[in-house]
């Protein structure tokens, strides 16, 4: 069966698990926030969801789904309203060193070089000096671009910066890593490119990788699973197996159509976002789709 | 060419041609007048400007970090910033006597608020995303200032640093011109009073050649050394 489903309320990893438990677990976590005037908006509604040891969990959704506020509450960047959030049963604090994020922007401190922003956590975390070298060489040499170590970040394209920021959350080996948006602002080609490389290195490292996007073709791309959530508020909508095998292509024909099914799922959300951010005149475009039974829901695989 | 024709037909003492400013200064500068004064204010310059320094970015950084200080002590600080360093130097003087510190304290206070405003609103403005990043690696307290939050606003606190070298600069001339105590400024003021036109604007034109090389020597090299390593420019 290529959608392997679970309930939607309940995001659960499947209890075939190494009997470890989950390495990331929300239960019943939910965020909202108070504005100026004393409104309080649900960004959040509560959700549970486990991470499993080594998993690619892909988050896909409209803006205001809750996305990267979910991937932020794990990094311990923001506090949950309700429920809790924990790592190998521990109750997340704040940020830690066993989870590193990684933005849309590089975020690659200006001032020092490639090299020294590869060595910037290892010096936090008081790393040996010979010690951190071999280890940001490693990882630069990973992302290919050890030759460009003495270069500053305004001399690297796009591509560039976000890999040496993937090399800068790689370098002090988390368990776990938490990816925003990463490639969200790069052009096609290099977006293809690094999600060919951060494959091959999630399956060298077999580190915990929660991924975020609005891309459903991305998501496909490289998810283990998939949880579509839903806007206004944000909550999960449903929970997608991907059992692909890998590596993957963007252009594969079965990543396509998982990625059409995802796409469906998130139109009526992405409409429900226009209708609050564009004036009366606009219309939910026909269902380009001939609807019966058969929609291509993979069932033609 | 033409200060000199002008001076020749102006036939008047007080338009100087620029051969006699320069026999004036080289006079001074024989006697050992000149250099005197240079060594002096240039003390008392570099005294003023490193305690303002220090002083404005401590306090600048205590201004973009507590909210409380912001809204009382920074009002306050921008009130005072727009009190010419003229106007301190009454106060000095009941404060402290005909002495280097009153001096002091008017440098102090006319560039030391220029550079804590400049830090304030860089360190302010730093990048909400260099600072997440930091965070998520580990970085806190004093490490999250001294290895992120300084650095990333240093490009801000390099302008404000320029401005109040300047201010410093006018605020120990205005304190020479009136405490008469060495100085460049009492230079000046002797020029006044010997009705010595040729002195006062060799003195004059000192002061200009000091202000245009430390400008381009030291500050304009700082800044675009700088931008160009943060990438701010190319």
């Amino acid at each position: 069966m290529l959608l392997g489903e679970h309930t939607a309320a309940r995001a659960s990893a499947p209890s075939c698990d190494d009997g470890s438990g989950p390495i990331i677990a929300l239960r019943g976590v939910g965020k909202s926030f108070v504005d100026a005037e004393g409104r309080s908006t649900i960004a959040l509604e509560p959700v549970d969801i486990d991470v499993r040891r080594g998993e690619f969990l892909c988050l896909v959704g409209p803006s205001g789904c809750g996305k990267s506020t979910i991937l932020n509450l794990v990094a311990g960047l923001e506090a949950p309203t309700h429920g809790t959030i924990a790592i190998r049963g521990e109750p997340v604090k704040g940020p830690g060193p066993d989870r590193t994020v990684m933005f849309q922007e590089a975020a690659l401190f200006p001032w020092l070089t490639v090299l020294e922003n590869v060595l910037f956590p290892l010096q936090v975390a008081r790393v040996a000096k010979a010690e951190a070298l071999s280890r940001a060489e490693r990882y630069l040499r990973m992302v290919h671009l050890w030759k460009f170590r003495d270069a500053r970040p305004h001399e690297l394209s796009g591509g560039m910066k976000q890999r040496a920021a993937l090399a800068r959350s790689l370098v002090i080996e988390p368990e776990i890593l938490l990816m925003d948006e990463p490639f969200g602002a790069l052009d096609a080609q290099t977006a293809d490119l690094l999600h060919a490389e951060l494959e091959t290195i999630w399956r060298e490292t077999r580190k915990t990788v929660v991924f975020v996007t609005h891309n459903p073709r991305e998501a496909v791309r490289l998810g283990d699973r998939v949880i579509v959530l839903g806007t206004r508020p944000g909550r999960v909508k449903r929970v997608v197996s991907i059992d692909l095998p890998r590596p993957r292509d963007q252009e594969q024909r079965d990543v396509a159509l998982l990625a059409a099914v995802l796409r469906n799922e998130l139109k009526s959300e992405i409409e429900k976002v226009l209708r609050e951010e564009v004036d009366d005149g606009w219309r939910p475009a026909q269902e380009p789709v001939r609807p019966g039974p058969d929609r291509g829901l993979g069932g033609g695989i | 060419m033409a200060w000199a024709a002008a001076s020749k037909l102006a036939n008047n003492f007080l338009f100087p041609g620029p051969l006699d400013v320069a026999e004036a200064l080289a006079r001074s500068a024989r006697n050992g007048v000149l250099f005197r004064a240079l060594a002096k204010t240039t003390t008392r310059l570099l005294l003023g400007y490193s305690a303002s320094l220090v002083g404005g970015v401590a306090l600048g950084v205590s201004l973009a970090r507590v909210r409380a200080l912001r809204d009382t002590l920074g009002v306050l600080v921008l009130g005072l910033q727009a009190i010419p360093s003229v106007c301190w130097m009454p106060v000095a003087l009941l404060a402290f006597g005909l002495n280097e510190r009153a001096i002091f304290s008017v440098v102090v206070l006319g560039s030391m608020l220029s550079v804590s405003i400049a830090t304030e609103s860089a360190v302010r403005n730093v990048q909400p995303i260099i600072v997440r990043a930091a965070a998520t690696m580990g970085a806190t307290g004093w490490t999250l200032w001294r290895r992120v939050m300084l650095p990333a606003a240093l490009p801000g606190i390099v302008s404000g640093a320029r401005l109040g070298w300047t201010f410093a600069w006018r605020s120990l001339m205005a304190a020479e011109l009136l405490f008469v105590s060495g100085g460049l400024g009492q230079v000046l003021e002797q020029g006044r009073e010997l009705y010595d036109m040729a002195q006062v604007l060799g003195v004059v034109l000192v002061i200009v050649t000091f202000g245009l090389l430390s400008e381009a020597l030291l500050f304009a090299r700082i800044e675009r050394s700088m931008r160009l390593r943060w990438g701010i420019e190319r």
